[in-house]
């Protein structure tokens, strides 16, 4: 029971910022929100042009703005290689690091040999592995979707992991009282059981994914966002450089909405 | 070993035992249980009322003797079983109809959506199909799993304490839809309970198991006509019946503390 409100809470909480928006939300709520964002946005505006701080130090929201809109074209083919790197390492790494969690949770024996290798792929940053791939597998999109594969697949292992291993002893044996097999009680029992905790790996993992392909592009050069940012900064154009670093961060909220609907659709019953 | 055993036994357990690692949970249990009675075990904690039920559902292994369901032994869950377990234990996923329909999908069967319907209709859940568990109340959850339990006609429906979750008038009103089920279906019923006037209610037999190993201590006849009213339940002779149960099991507890004190 514990382990129940505990696991609910993890998917909850972390959510529960997005989720206070929306039909809790009043009109007067909207505005002081609305109010609070043009004061800080404009405020910053007034402030660096009030100290005349060079843009190279700090551009404005407005010079950010208008970089972001005219060299939008020229950034886009960057965002696309980005989005080519991340979903398909992520893809890799998440289907991978889902079907172990899947079969190593059914032998707890092999479990205890593995999960110290397992451990070491989570906590180590698979950025550090960067230099050596593309000595490996060179310039090409080979080393930074290994890299984005191998940091997001342990996160959704692991967390996957734990939800396979949430038994409700008494669900299985309502399913079992039925003559069900051990494939029907996967499907229908231990795999919807689990079902928070990989959307939590999942989300945790597209969001290492990220890290890790924009780290790797700015190793990797060439092209990608990550690129985008060391060559923006190296020629001193910061507003372009704020530009990317604004697509970033849509990126991952965007990663963290995604994933906040699937869990509000698929495993409301949790919260 | 076979002294209890005659014809029309619905469910025979012969020299049951269960043991786990040390503790011997069970030993030496027979019991017969008459076809389309209803018969509620009572004893103190930890006597072994559970496993006993869990082995007649075919989901546990006895570690000694057998049990049989119309004269053949159980060793795996028997679709004529039905069980009700001590929460609703309902799939949280899934709305009420889906769980109720979560047998015939293990089964591959299709269900009786007529049959269904009654039942929901029968115990008031008509029109709550769609909701999840997380919406209904306890009692409406326990109704709820009875139906799933009823859906595949069982002719044995085993319940695990089924309403020791629930409060005292809901109890009550659970109680009153178990006897109007049984007076419709006739379904033999074992019912595991800690309540004595939950069991007195119910059964035609109470069987008093002493503490672990849980053995068969007093089987006693409950000869009221159903339904059973709340002037013959609070009657002399409940009354009588309801202080001899309680004698027994206070009696074996504090015969197991002096036995734990040495």
């Amino acid at each position: 029971m514990s382990e129940k409100t505990d696991l609910g809470g993890r998917v909850g909480k972390g959510l529960q910022s997005l989720s206070s928006f929306g039909s809790g939300t009043t009109r007067l709520e909207i505005a002081a929100i609305i109010a609070t964002a043009v004061t800080v946005i404009g405020g910053l505006e007034l402030v660096l042009r009030w100290l005349d701080v060079p843009q190279y130090i700090l551009p404005p929201p407005s010079a950010i703005a208008i970089a972001l809109i005219t060299d939008f074209p020229l950034i886009l083919p960057h965002l696309g290689h980005t989005l080519v790197v991340l979903l398909s390492g992520f893809g890799i790494g998440a289907g991978v690091g889902l079907f172990l969690a899947a079969i190593i949770t059914q032998f707890p024996f092999a479990e205890k040999i593995i999960a110290p290798y397992v451990l070491i792929l989570v906590t180590t940053p698979m950025l550090a592995l960067v230099p050596l791939l593309i000595l490996w597998f060179g310039f090409g999109y080979a080393p930074r979707i290994i890299a984005v594969a191998l940091a997001s697949g342990p996160m959704v292992m692991i967390n996957s992991a734990t939800g396979f291993r949430r038994v409700d002893s008494n669900k299985i044996a309502l399913a079992r009282s039925y003559g069900a097999s051990t494939l029907q009680i996967f499907r229908k029992v231990r795999a919807p059981m689990a079902l928070p905790m990989i959307l939590v790996g999942l989300m945790i993992g597209a969001i290492f994914g990220l890290l890790t392909a924009v780290g790797a592009e700015m190793v990797g050069g060439g092209y990608g966002l990550g690129n985008r940012l060391t060559t923006y900064s190296s020629m001193i154009q910061m507003p372009q450089f704020f530009g990317v670093v604004l697509i970033l961060s849509f990126l991952g909220i965007m990663i963290y909405v995604i994933f906040f609907l699937i869990g509000k659709r698929w495993a409301s019953w949790e919260t | 070993m076979t002294k209890n055993v005659s014809g029309n036994a619905k469910l025979a357990i012969q020299g049951a035992g269960k043991r786990y690692g040390d503790v011997l949970a069970l030993h030496d249990c027979s019991l017969e249980v008459e076809a389309n009675s209803i018969v509620s075990i009572v004893g103190p904690s930890g006597c072994g009322k559970t496993t006993l039920l869990w082995s007649m559902s075919g989901l546990h292994r006895l570690s000694e003797g057998e049990i049989q369901l119309d004269g053949k032994v159980i060793v795996k869950p028997r679709p004529e079983i039905g069980l009700v377990f001590q929460e609703a234990n309902l799939l949280p996923w899934r709305n009420l109809m889906d769980n109720i329909l979560f047998p015939f999908e293990i089964k591959g069967q299709k269900p009786d959506r007529a049959w269904i319907d009654h039942l929901l209709d029968r115990v008031n859940l008509t029109g709550f199909e769609k909701s999840f568990p997380n919406e209904l109340s306890g009692g409406m959850q326990q109704r709820a799993a009875m139906v799933r339990a009823l859906s595949l006609n069982p002719s044995v429906l085993l319940m695990d304490e089924p309403f020791g979750a629930l409060d005292a008038f809901t109890r009550e009103e659970m109680n009153q839809l178990v006897e109007e089920i049984w007076m419709e279906t006739h379904t033999t019923i074992v019912f595991i309970t800690h309540s004595i006037e939950e069991a007195l209610f119910l059964s035609d037999k109470v069987v008093v198991l002493t503490p672990r190993p849980g053995r068969v201590l007093n089987i006693y006849d409950v000869p009221f006509d159903r339904p059973r009213t709340i002037e013959v339940m609070a009657g002399k002779e409940a009354f009588d019946l309801h202080h001899r149960i309680k004698a027994d099991i206070y009696r074996q507890e504090r015969r197991a503390g002096a036995a734990a004190a040495e």
